[in-house]
């Protein structure tokens, strides 16, 4: 599974607008919030402000865009604001400032009619603790969200159904929700989120209310829907592991403000600060890094035999071939030759970590 | 283990604590006491500004000028109260004119007690399954044997339609408290005073305001039952998971859509649970709205005690016990099906649409018969049980007045010489501002400045209504009585809470008698000990223990079960732990139930007014008989009205005190707290 992290991150180019903008978004907590904005009182570190002015910054001046099918992992530890922050892309908390558009359409403007067709059609959401309705069948949760657009019960029921086949849910269509364990509770929320074929699929902690066994089926659960149905993912995690296995790129939070936002290779390579150096300490590098983080630049007497790679291709996978081979790997990207990797280079990633295992 | 040992012992330590600033507390207030008897002695007997039963004063003409012209007015309001009268009358005679009352030229009512029983126990099934069903059914031929059907349908019809308005109009309301703070915050006030408020003292002002009948019993009784309706649909509404609230929201549903879909089906069991509340609580109004020529059981419990003739007062005690049985277990159970008919698969649902068809049908033969046929209208005379239940009566509280009366006069007059009158003499015998200024200080040690507060305004109402004497009267056989209930309360709820099969053994007995309406406790002690302040305080404590047992016992139950080990590790015996541990612990709800215990024998003592209770329960029942008295009855009504609120606020305000020096666990406890007399009977 770790091949989702070949996959070229889409970038936002001009062309094509993005998915989700973020720009400049910020929520504070307390009396008078808005004026917080603007004040050099912003500027606090968290305890001053609340010390200060009584007000809490859960989400600081925060800005990004996510590319159509993109999967954008935000992580960061509890009390990060990350929660905060995807509950203000819907205004299921209301920003205080700033803006946020999907599909071009502004959402912090929009009317509550705007708003409501947007949550209906084009963005869904699956929570930590999956807020199902517990008087309901399997069938008619995964279906509520075509109800409530109106949807007539024959047409949802069928659609939900196909929905119940696909999250690995057939059999279960009549159970009621604490009939089933937290996985299969949690592919219900997903189920729902999906029924109603949105662009744009928000995940607050889903797995992290899970034992660890099921939460890497679901991770695979996502990777392989992901695969089939290329929608654009938000996802929110504490989990560092996770964000790595799921994220195009991803965002890491502090206090409410971005810390780095770079793909899983950029942030284990070159963590922006000890804060995130500290939490990629422990993460096998090879099985994220890419070739590009280990070549030199090519010289002239480098070999012109041996392997061709492309630069995103991950250590691990290209060790071995690397190895057995009697030649430096040729790092190609586009036809054109960027760089050299020899053993080594691979050497000094794997066997580092093994020493540091040891 | 080192970490369960540290917290328990702070825990201890916290509990040391609080127990030492709380002996503080009542070291002076026990000086207060002092100083009081020691002022009362040499001044006892001087400005008591006790007045006699026939006097009036300005106030009370007042009130009576207002009630005339009231009663005088004539404008809009007058007309839509008027109209408010006229319509519940055309409703309740519509449902009277088909059980109980026969319509010219009819011999008879157009369904009789097969058809009655036949489409109650459809109804039950309906709505709560078939075991009910046998409850319902044994209830209605009860009513029969004892010979009181048509007053039980007639109970049932006023009980019945005041639920239904209380729950339309209390729904709605509870919905929208649950979603709007400011609302909730207006609403919550109105409620608490609503429900410290004795119901006898809701029915002088209906009096005045619609006049005597079934209509007016109807209203006062919706009027009493709406709070529990709106307190528990908000709280229903308030505790649907936020969760599951946000997951739905983020699909796009409208308001309408959440709160028919998710709101409303998440809250549907604790809403059916204020249906129970409800329903209980406007039987108990119904009972004593025979006061005001209210239809039912009620009128010949009232017509027994006041021409004394306990055996009849007593059988159609029973016939209420019953209903109070049947109307409980029918909710109780509805609200349990609730949970469970949702679940019950496709079969079973066809099942009972079967079963529900063939039981419409038998109903519809059984109307059918009951319609035309006297044996099935008119209850067989000879089934009748009542008559014989009614003599044995009788002839028991004839023998206990010929034989027995040494014992129960001895018991009466040891415990009024001894404990009550001594009292009453410090009390209502002091100079108004000496007890005024005690109660005052005691309030203030108690509760604290809000309590304090509270205290001031209450007496100043109370001296400017002009009762003071009797308002201390009442306020010592309150205070006397609850004393009682205390003991009572700790005695048992500390075993209660200690012992799990004795909780078991006596809670269903508990469960039982808070459903009962208080008129019916009555008239089991009016036979033993006849009719006197006495016999009001005792009917008052066996009202009142009942609720204060189970809040004690489940305090006691509540105390950490860590503490508890580590004590139990250190050594405590079984003394030491009750003393030092779990009462100090469970001190918060101690308080709670000094506070329904005050409230519970209040309303009691009240209505002992019409058995010989005398002071301000009496004042309200002579401004009945008497329309010249009607002022001074209203300001009575103010008084206890007064003397409630200010109970409740001083222990409420002792018992915030206390649970913010308490250990969490009793904390927890006391936040969820409510003046919710009638919540706490069904948990």
């Amino acid at each position: 599974m770790t091949d989702t992290a070949t996959v070229t991150p889409p970038q936002a180019n001009a062309e094509q607008p993005a998915a989700l903008a973020v720009d400049r978004l910020w929520k504070v907590f307390g009396p008078k919030a808005d004026k917080i904005i603007g004040s050099p009182d912003a500027d606090l570190p968290r305890h001053e402000m609340l010390k200060e002015t009584g007000c809490v910054a859960a989400v600081k001046d925060i800005s990004f865009e996510v590319a159509a099918g993109e999967v954008f992992v935000v992580m960061g530890l509890s009390g990060s604001g990350k929660s905060t922050l995807v509950r203000c892309l819907t205004r299921l908390i209301e920003p205080t400032a700033g803006t946020v558009t999907i599909n071009g359409t502004d959402v912090v403007g929009a009317s509550e009619s705007t708003l409501r067709d947007l949550r209906r059609n084009h963005v869904a959401m699956v929570f930590q603790h999956f807020g199902l309705l517990p008087h309901r069948q399997v069938i008619d949760n995964v279906a509520y969200g075509l109800e409530i657009r109106g949807v007539g019960k024959a047409e949802r029921r069928k659609r939900a159904a196909e929905i119940v086949d696909l999250v690995g849910l057939e059999g279960n269509e009549h159970s009621y929700p604490d009939q089933l364990s937290g996985g299969m509770q949690q592919r219900v929320g997903l189920a729902r989120a999906l029924a109603g074929d949105p662009a744009l699929l928000l995940f607050d902690e889903p797995f992290s209310a899970l034992d660890p066994l099921i939460r890497r089926d679901m991770q695979n659960e996502v990777i392989r829907l992901q695969e089939d149905l290329q929608k654009t993912m938000v996802f929110i995690t504490h989990d560092l592991q996770e964000a790595l296995k799921l994220g195009d790129r991803i965002l890491i939070m502090r206090d409410g403000e971005v810390v780095q936002i770079g793909t899983p290779a950029e942030v284990v390579a070159s963590p922006a600060d000890d804060y995130v150096r500290d939490f990629v300490s422990d993460v096998p590098r090879s099985h994220v890094l890419t070739l590009r983080y280990v070549m030199r630049d090519p010289r002239p007497d480098d070999s012109s035999e041996g392997l061709v790679m492309s630069s995103d291709t991950i250590v691990r996978q290209a060790a071995r071939a690397a190895l057995a081979s009697d030649h430096v790997v040729r790092v190609v990207d586009d036809g054109k030759l960027v760089g050299i990797v020899d053993d080594d280079a691979i050497l000094r990633i794997v066997v580092a970590e093994e020493s540091v295992r040891a | 283990m080192s970490s369960v040992a540290t917290r328990s012992a702070r825990t201890l330590d916290t509990g040391l604590v609080a127990t030492l600033r709380s002996r503080w507390r009542l070291v002076s207030l026990l000086a207060v006491i002092v100083i009081w008897v020691l002022v009362w002695t040499f001044t006892r007997g001087d400005s008591t500004l006790a007045i006699q039963a026939s006097d009036r004063t300005d106030i009370h003409g007042w009130f009576l000028r207002l009630t005339t012209s009231i009663e005088e007015a004539n404008n809009v309001v007058t007309a839509a109260l008027a109209a408010l009268a006229d319509a519940m009358d055309a409703t309740l005679l519509f449902f009277q004119h088909l059980f109980t009352v026969p319509e010219f030229p009819r011999p008879l009512p157009q369904v009789g007690w097969l058809g009655a029983l036949a489409l109650a126990s459809l109804a039950t099934y309906a709505v709560a399954g078939w075991r009910p069903v046998l409850i319902v059914a044994a209830s209605f031929l009860l009513f029969g044997m004892l010979g009181y059907y048509p007053d039980a349908m007639d109970l049932l019809i006023v009980t019945s339609v005041a639920v239904a308005v209380a729950l339309l109009l209390g729904i709605p309301i509870g919905i929208w408290m649950g979603h709007s703070k400011v609302v909730s915050a207006i609403v919550t006030p109105i409620l608490d005073v609503m429900q410290t408020m004795p119901s006898f003292v809701y029915l002088l002002p209906f009096s005045i305001l619609f006049g005597i009948g079934p209509a007016v019993a109807a209203l006062v009784t919706l009027v009493y039952a709406m709070p529990p309706a709106v307190r528990v649909t908000a709280y229903a509404i308030r505790a649907v998971s936020s969760t599951t609230i946000e997951a739905t929201d983020s699909l796009g549903q409208s308001r309408w859509q959440r709160l028919r879909n998710v709101e409303l089906p998440m809250a549907k069991r604790t809403i059916i649970v204020g249906v129970n509340q409800t329903t209980m609580a406007a039987l108990s109004m119904a009972t004593i709205a025979a006061y005001v020529d209210g239809p039912g059981l009620g009128q010949p419990v009232l017509e027994g005690l006041r021409r004394g003739q306990l055996g009849k007062a007593f059988v159609a005690g029973l016939a209420i016990v019953i209903m109070a049985i049947m109307l409980d277990r029918t909710t109780t159970a509805a609200s349990i099906r609730a949970e469970t008919a949702a679940r019950s698969g496709r079969d079973r649902g066809r099942q009972r649409w079967v079963v529900l068809g063939v039981g419409a049908a038998v109903a519809a033969v059984a109307v059918y018969l009951s319609n035309g046929y006297s044996w099935a209208n008119e209850f067989p005379a000879g089934l009748d049980i009542g008559t014989w239940i009614q003599l044995r009566v009788d002839d028991f509280s004839g023998w206990l007045r010929a034989d027995f009366s040494s014992v129960t006069t001895s018991i009466q007059e040891r415990f009024t010489l001894s404990f009550l009158n001594p009292v009453q003499d410090l009390i209502a015998g002091s100079p108004w501002f000496v007890a005024g200024a005690a109660i005052c200080a005691i309030a203030w040690i108690a509760g604290g400045n809000r309590a304090l507060g509270a205290a001031v305004i209450c007496l100043t109402g109370l001296y400017f209504l002009d009762l003071w004497n009797n308002a201390m009267i009442t306020l010592t056989a309150v205070l006397v009585a609850t004393v009682v209930v205390m003991l009572l309360g700790i005695v048992v709820g500390v075993w209660m809470g200690r012992s799990k099969n004795v909780d078991r053994a006596v809670r269903p007995f508990l469960d039982a008698a808070q459903t009962l309406p208080p008129f019916v406790y009555l008239i089991p002690v009016l036979v033993l000990f006849g009719a006197n302040r006495f016999t009001a305080m005792v009917a008052g404590v066996i009202y009142a223990a009942p609720v204060a047992i189970k809040l004690i016992a489940d305090g006691v139950r509540g105390v950490s079960a860590t503490t508890v080990e580590a004590a139990e590790a250190a050594g405590t015996s079984r003394l030491q732990m009750i003393w030092k541990v779990q009462l100090p612990m469970a001190r918060g709800a101690l308080l709670l139930a000094a506070n329904q215990g005050l409230l519970y024998v209040l309303s009691m003592v009240v209505i002992g007014g019409m058995v010989g209770a005398g002071a301000l329960g009496f004042d309200i029942v002579y401004g009945f008989r008497q329309s010249e008295f009607a002022g001074k009855g209203l300001a009575a009504g103010v008084s206890i009205v007064l003397i409630g609120i200010m109970l409740d606020r001083i222990t409420t305000y002792s018992a915030r005190r206390s649970s913010s020096a308490a250990p969490a666990g009793a904390r927890a406890k006391n936040t969820t707290r409510k003046r919710f007399p009638l919540l706490s009977s069904s948990s």
